[in-house]
């Protein structure tokens, strides 16, 4: 019974945003609940994951739900030209917003190594907080923190030219294979599609396999970790997000892919598959960016 | 702005009213309907936020230390402004522009409306999280609204934690309300309206939904190493670690100055769309306000660290932030002067709406000129966190945000309800607000400049009837909002019915349509026709 204008489809009511803010309400309350209970052990109830986790579950049903729905619509036809244009706007925009999150996180690692690292060794006007810890001497990668006792030094950071080279040449490689993906969509060769997405999808769950043997590496052995002071700081914030994206990104490629073997696209209307292949193509530059100032140099 | 012919092709075929029932609110698609939403939950924020209010000025009423102990005046100063800046002000003007956007650009509703609904609803649930704070052990927050590390880090109470998270959830929420708006300006206008024919409305919310969308990321990036600094031991606002307390401030001013703009430029839109219809001319300069509203958002992102001159900057990078800052005075500037000019040699008359839009000329200004003087880096030294910064930003944001959103409201009220409202209580709402926010927060001009800290809960008898002033003038300014809610309430319920165009030469397609208007409206777009 939805409205429907000349020109414009105008949903009828949905519960789906409903559940999707009592979902977000759950989830980020629990989440809380449990990150308290860490710091305060005696405190610590058993509800506060029951609570996270019902707000995990929700939230995935109000995904399937309300995806559900625009799939069912857009496969009976109901969106117009400007429908589809709106939906374009709507992804572009949202990557932008992801861009400018990643950017401040960019920041931070700029500000650290260009301000206030070599502040604490000294240099600048600020040259007083050298007095600080007199010892303190300002390098990049900073291994030994101004205050070791606080935050333990680490050993050896991640050579870049092992498992990092690795993950660019892979994640360089699916944005290409999505593209063709995308190509053999255009043309309609089905089964093409299927081929270069599904190996998109296993580039994408390599990387981040390797990007988890990295983590434990760091942890076990080279003493690279959060505690680390600004390096590990930023180099788990900038590496860490990016590779929460890029699960997010193979979950929306598992789901093209399914969508794929379902009969849905056809080459003239797939405006799901080029959305999340924008979002992976996103996620490949922050990681090119990544490569370049985290690793390398 | 060329003249426009307005061809309205009413065949609503298929038009069907709202659905039945309470959950109709909760389930609603349509941008009415989520505009109402915004626009009630922001007066009910300002309302909690303005007893947190009265808590501060009846604490401050006297010098000494009579009803709340330090903590928990903390706790006030910083809800208050959190509930006021991410509450109020941020929803008032969102559901204005639900209302509004679509009718203004012949638009059936916004882009997304799914989204929008989302948008909404997700509001409620972090503000029931942010207020529970103050039911935790360790008490609320009481770091400021600007949350500063490390007090906000290192010293905060456990309930930081829920201030964090309350904080993604209106950033997810401005972010999907932000980009539903741009969608909607940019695909969805009438055929034949280009950008340059849009209403300053719907221009100053386009630019605002940009900074939004721009911003509200860095915000949620923040609050997110906040939370790694007090839970996963990282170190980024710690310099035991090489971090910095300092890099905070630089990244929350990036987002924060923005979002003064954000807060302040859908008011400008609502003022250049009453001030013209009730001096009877068309706005004067229409392109040069587009420009200067484009000029003061770019710039808005070059003077993040005029807010903290104090902290030890290199001497240019202080120069170049005051300069920077002191530049937005010239789009700003060309913003009044096209308004007085709009005015001037009108066949002006002063209906509520009118009353505040003038009011927000006047006063806004006033704000704009401490700016300048805070913009100053060497005079800043001296009102750094003095009480004439409190003035400052309270003549922007009182007169200024809260004063556009409630002209805004007056004006297309009878639009909305299809009922006028009570003109004398309009206008007597109108002067105890104008008199009240003037004894509150003129006396904090001197104050401040003779040297009185904000955020403290105590002060030197010097101050004492200043003090006593502006707690009387806040009292006066709280108050006299019941009668805003009386005169809403009496409109909506036994309001006069109200014409198709309530005021004498209102232009725009909002007043092409029927009185009261339909559920849903420009299902068929109308086709503008350019002379």
């Amino acid at each position: 019974m939805e409205h429907t204008s000349d020109s414009y489809y105008v949903p009828d009511q949905s519960i789906w945003p409903i559940v999707g803010a009592i979902a977000m309400f759950l989830m980020l309350g629990g989440t809380g609940l449990v990150l308290n209970d860490l710091q305060n052990a005696e405190h610590a109830s058993q509800s506060s994951s029951l609570i996270m986790y019902s707000g995990m579950i929700i939230l995935t049903i109000m995904l399937f739900g309300w995806f559900g729905n625009v799939i069912a619509e857009s496969r009976r036809g109901a969106y117009s030209p400007q429908v589809d244009i709106s939906f374009r706007y709507g992804m572009s925009w949202f990557i932008f917003s992801e861009v400018m999150f990643f950017l401040a996180f960019f920041g931070v690692l700029y500000y650290a190594r260009a301000f206030s690292v070599p502040w604490l060794g000294g240099e600048g006007d600020k040259g007083i907080s050298h007095m600080l810890w007199p010892d303190f001497e300002a390098v990049w990668p900073l291994l030994t923190p101004p205050n070791p006792e606080l935050f333990t030094p680490i050993k050896e950071v991640i050579d870049p030219w092992h498992l990092p080279l690795i993950n660019t040449i892979l994640l360089v490689t699916s944005s290409f294979t999505v593209t063709f993906a995308h190509h053999a969509l255009r043309h309609g060769d089905r089964a093409k599609i299927k081929i270069w997405l599904a190996i998109t999808l296993i580039f994408g769950l390599t990387f981040l396999a390797f990007q988890a043997e990295e983590y434990i590496e760091a942890y076990q052995h080279l003493d690279l970790t959060l505690n680390s002071g600004i390096y590990g700081a930023t180099f788990f914030l900038l590496t860490g997000f990016h590779g929460l994206h890029v699960t997010i990104g193979s979950i929306i490629l598992f789901i093209l892919l399914i969508r794929v073997f379902k009969g849905h696209f056809t080459p003239d209307n797939h405006f799901a598959f080029e959305a999340g292949s924008w979002y992976w193509h996103f996620v490949d530059v922050v990681w090119l960016l990544l490569f370049v100032v985290v690793y390398v140099f | 702005m060329s003249e426009q012919t307005l061809t309205i092709d009413d065949h609503d075929h298929h038009d069907h009213g709202p659905a039945k029932g309470l959950l109709r609110w909760v389930f609603t698609t349509n941008h009415k309907d989520i505009g109402t939403l915004y626009l009630i939950f922001s007066l009910t924020m300002f309302f909690i936020g303005g007893m947190m209010a009265f808590v501060i000025r009846a604490e401050l009423f006297q010098p000494g230390m009579q009803l709340v102990d330090p903590g928990f005046f903390n706790q006030m100063t910083t809800m208050h402004g959190l509930i006021m800046v991410f509450g109020a002000v941020m929803p008032g003007f969102v559901g204005l522009a639900n209302w509004q956007i679509p009718l203004m650009v012949g638009a059936p509703d916004m882009a997304l409306p799914r989204m929008n609904n989302w948008s909404f609803w997700i509001l409620p649930f972090a503000f029931t999280m942010l207020l529970s704070t103050l039911f935790m052990g360790g008490g609320a927050p009481g770091f400021g609204w600007t949350f500063y590390a490390p007090l906000s880090t290192t010293y905060a109470p456990p309930s930081v934690t829920f201030f964090i998270f309350a904080i993604h959830m209106m950033g997810i929420s401005s972010i999907m309300g932000a980009m539903n708006i741009i969608v909607t300006l940019f695909n969805m206008r009438a055929p034949g309206m280009g950008l340059m024919q849009m209403p300053m409305f719907a221009w100053s919310w386009l630019i605002t939904a940009f900074l939004l969308v721009a911003v509200m990321p860095v915000l949620a990036a923040v609050v997110t190493m906040m939370l790694m600094d007090i839970h996963f031991a990282t170190s980024f606002f710690s310099a035991a670690g090489g971090g910095d307390p300092v890099l905070f401030q630089h990244i929350f001013w990036f987002f924060g100055h923005p979002e003064v703009y954000i807060m302040i430029l859908p008011a400008f839109g609502v003022v250049s769309e009453i001030l013209p219809t009730f001096s009877r001319k068309k706005l004067f300069g229409y392109h040069s306000m587009v420009y200067a509203l484009i000029a003061i958002a770019l710039l808005s992102f070059v003077v993040w660290a005029h807010h903290m001159f104090t902290v030890g900057m290199p001497i240019g990078g202080q120069l170049f932030f005051m300069y920077a800052t002191m530049l937005i005075a010239v789009p700003t500037g060309v913003k009044v002067f096209n308004w007085v000019a709009t005015m001037f040699k009108g066949s002006l008359t002063f209906e509520t709406p009118m009353l505040f839009a003038i009011a927000f000329v006047v006063l806004f200004t006033v704000g704009g000129f401490s700016g300048i003087m805070l913009a100053i880096a060497p005079v800043d030294f001296q009102y750094q966190d003095t009480y004439f910064v409190v003035a400052h930003f309270h003549y922007v944001l009182v007169p200024g945000a809260i004063f556009g959103i409630v002209a805004g409201v007056y004006y297309w009220l009878p639009k909305w309800c299809g009922k006028m409202y009570d003109e004398s209580l309009g206008k007597m709402h109108f002067w105890l607000s104008f008199i009240g926010l003037n004894l509150t927060f003129f006396p904090m001009h001197f104050v401040g400049l003779a040297g009185m800290p904000r955020r403290v809960p105590d002060y030197a008898l010097q101050f004492a009837d200043f003090n006593m002033m502006a707690s009387m003038g806040a009292f006066l300014f709280g108050t006299s909002q019941l009668i805003f809610v009386y005169l809403v309430i009496k409109a909506v319920r036994s309001g006069k019915e109200a014409a198709q165009v309530p005021w004498e030469s209102a232009e725009g397609l909002e007043w092409t349509l029927p009185t009261p208007l339909p559920y849903h409206t420009f299902t068929t777009p109308p086709v503008i026709e350019q002379k």
